[in-house]
């Protein structure tokens, strides 16, 4: 165990079994809750934020105890989060590093930035194509129009 | 079986383009058959558009099916809330097929996706009009002869123009060479410039009309609106340079046509009319074959 009383230390414990996310935007942090449905479950989770990383400016990790992430579901961050990271833990070990990966498609996630869509005049579930990856670029699946990075916003 | 709808020109494979081209020519042949009796056929026009509605009425009543529908959201259920997803639930119950226009974009693609009777797209705000790019196409190989190795000269709104959109779309299928020739404010957007990049298709700009012309199989005009410009000063500067007049078209190619998908203001002088390569009300007839074989096609009937 590491030692609790070093001030370099984080205060947020190790966790058992389940799935440390890290490598997130800190201002992104409560987009990544949301979209993981984090806000809903019963797990013990512990979060982070506006932590001080050599790489990302400012970030925020996410520790889920008894939780484990199919790739389509942690996908999903990948909007958001390009760069976070998995640790799968097992008896406080980490058994399995995963990066996250834009999916091809992006359903009920993002809003279409065309106020002329249907989708944002009625109750239809969001789809697109993602057309670029880096930068995101999305094309709707009803209005054909492109959402991009700068204009994309989490439902 | 999953009904096929058309709600954008890519939903259909060149084969499938090259196919309802055809059929179009043999309705061309013989418009009044009876292959849509009994059948009824619903057009849903939530904004008006006298044309299009007419061209597909007339392309249904041709082939002995019937019609029912709405030609302006204001008289109907939708006036008091109804929401799309319950009108076209309704209507589907009514009809073999729904045609429908509607100011919101992608909602003939949602309309589709809820309807269990194809779906064809008449326009969708800024979106798709599919039928009109097909009657475009199926112009141009009439007066043509092929859709190969053109050169397709594009004049006026090429900024915000949905018909020129789809058919740079459609045409960058063939060999096509393309001018566009439109004022600074309205010029071709930079996607569908790269798109045709990539394609290693050619294409030029100049707002200069009479420089291109002589080099075109087909002049597609279209409309240069007022309300496109932020400085009325600028539409007032350049709303002449987009005119097409008669004695323009000496040097063109004998077999060059003009196209428009209509309504036509001032950017074609009545003078061209009578001129044999003015070809826009031919057009618009032909917007009747093609939607005959659209319907056909949609319906499993041909």
């Amino acid at each position: 165990m590491k030692n609790m009383n070093d001030p370099k230390q984080l205060l947020v414990s190790a966790i058992e079994s389940g799935t440390v996310i890290d490598h997130i935007p800190a201002i992104t942090l409560f987009k990544v809750i949301k979209i993981l449905g984090l806000d809903r479950i019963r797990n013990q989770i512990t979060f982070g934020t506006n932590l001080d990383s050599k790489t990302d400016g400012k970030k925020a990790i996410i520790k889920i105890a008894g939780k484990f992430f199919e790739d389509d579901d942690i996908n999903r961050i990948a909007l958001v989060a390009p760069n976070a990271k998995l640790n799968i833990i097992k008896d406080y070990q980490v058994i399995e590093k995963r990066v996250v990966a834009v999916p091809d498609t992006i359903t009920a996630i993002a809003k279409c930035m065309n106020p002329k869509c249907i989708t944002n005049f009625e109750k239809v579930t969001t789809r697109f194509r993602v057309v670029s990856k880096k930068p995101v670029a999305l094309k709707c699946h009803y209005c054909e129009k492109i959402t991009d990075q700068e204009r994309l916003e989490i439902i | 079986m999953k009904t096929r709808s058309l709600v954008s020109i890519d939903d259909l494979n060149t084969e499938e383009i090259t196919k309802i081209l055809k059929l179009a020519a043999e309705f061309e042949k013989n418009p009044v058959q009876d292959i849509l009796n009994g059948k009824v056929v619903a057009t849903l026009f939530f904004e008006p558009s006298t044309r299009t509605r007419l061209s597909f009425e007339s392309a249904v009543s041709k082939l002995g099916g019937k019609v029912i529908g709405f030609t302006d959201a204001s008289s109907t259920s939708v006036s008091k809330g109804e929401t799309l997803n319950d009108t076209i639930r309704t209507v589907n119950n009514y009809a073999d097929m729904i045609v429908m226009r509607h100011p919101i974009e992608g909602s003939a693609r949602y309309a589709s996706e809820i309807a269990t009777v194809p779906v064809i797209n008449a326009g969708d705000g800024a979106n798709q009009h599919p039928t009109q790019t097909l009657l475009d196409l199926y112009s141009i190989l009439k007066t043509q002869g092929s859709l190969d190795q053109l050169n397709i000269c594009m004049v006026g709104d090429l900024k915000y123009g949905r018909t020129v959109h789809s058919l740079l779309m459609a045409m960058s299928r063939w060999r096509t060479s393309f001018n566009f020739v439109a004022p600074d404010e309205l010029k071709m957007p930079d996607e569908y410039k790269l798109y045709l990049d990539n394609l290693g298709l050619e294409y030029h700009e100049t707002a200069d009309l009479a420089s291109v012309i002589d080099n075109a199989d087909i002049i597609y005009m279209t409309r240069v609106q007022r309300e496109r410009f932020s400085d009325p000063m600028e539409y007032e500067k350049v709303k002449n340079a987009y005119v097409l007049y008669d004695h323009m078209l000496s040097g063109t190619k004998s077999g060059m046509r003009i196209l428009h998908p209509l309504p036509r203001v001032n950017e074609i002088n009545p003078d061209v009319d009578a001129n044999d390569k003015a070809y826009y009300f031919e057009q618009a007839l032909n917007g009747v074959y093609t939607r005959q074989a659209i319907i056909c096609t949609l319906l499993g009937l041909k």
